[in-house]
């Protein structure tokens, strides 16, 4: 640990902050191991990039702010790239996995919208 | 010892991140299909991720942001790349 000293209310809640967001990430990541169907585990990392990145984020803010570097805001940009990054590449998988489920000719997946040729469309 | 809350909190936060990533590696050896090893990929990259920024808070250096924000760009950009290929066969059309 390296850096001044700073208050105790501001290192609770720091460390409340990464804790929370650390146990979101092992949630996230267990659920990806345990469930069952790869439809159902495509949704378990998805509170990684949303409450367990914000959470750290957050908790990287306040300590950088409360040790003297100004207003230490540019951590955001990792949030808000996260959050517009991860939807884009969870719907690329999901898409793709119902492709290779149609191409395979798996029955429980629903069937393409565009017409009876499954398989032919993503 | 300057931070007597964060020197124990901070370790602990890393150790649960190490064993997220090593569920994350767990799936991506056993996953049966091939999407489930991108989204695992994926999941360790938004992992190895959180992780850079707690060793930033760690040791108390803005470096580490740098570090963090690549990642999470080439997590971007491998995990598009690697679900077009399994969409289409191809990256570049």
């Amino acid at each position: 640990m390296s850096g001044q000293p700073m208050a105790l209310w501001v290192e609770i809640i720091v460390a409340a902050l990464v804790l929370l967001g650390a146990g979101i990430a092992l949630l996230g990541s267990l659920g990806l191991l345990r469930l069952r169907t790869y439809f159902e585990r495509v949704h378990a990392p998805s509170i990684i990039a949303t409450m367990g990145c914000w959470s750290i984020m957050h908790a990287t803010w306040v300590y950088f702010s409360v040790q003297g570097h100004g207003l230490a805001v540019h951590v955001l940009l990792i949030a808000l790239f996260v959050a517009i990054a991860v939807p884009v590449t969870n719907i690329f998988l999901m898409r793709a996995a119902l492709f290779r489920a149609r191409r395979a000719g798996r029955d429980d997946v629903p069937p393409s919208l565009s017409g009876p040729s499954s398989g032919k469309d993503s | 010892m300057t931070h007597p809350v964060l020197s124990w909190a901070l370790p602990i936060a890393l150790g649960m991140l190490a064993l997220a990533m090593i569920c994350c590696l767990l799936r991506l050896l056993k996953g049966p299909t091939a999407q489930d090893r991108v989204l695992a990929l994926d999941c360790m990259y938004l992992n190895g991720m959180l992780l850079m920024l707690v060793l930033g808070i760690l040791y108390g250096s803005s470096n580490y942001f740098e570090a963090a924000l690549l990642i999470a760009l080439f997590s971007f950009v491998g995990s598009t790349a690697m679900a077009k290929f399994l969409l289409r066969g191809e990256v570049i059309e």
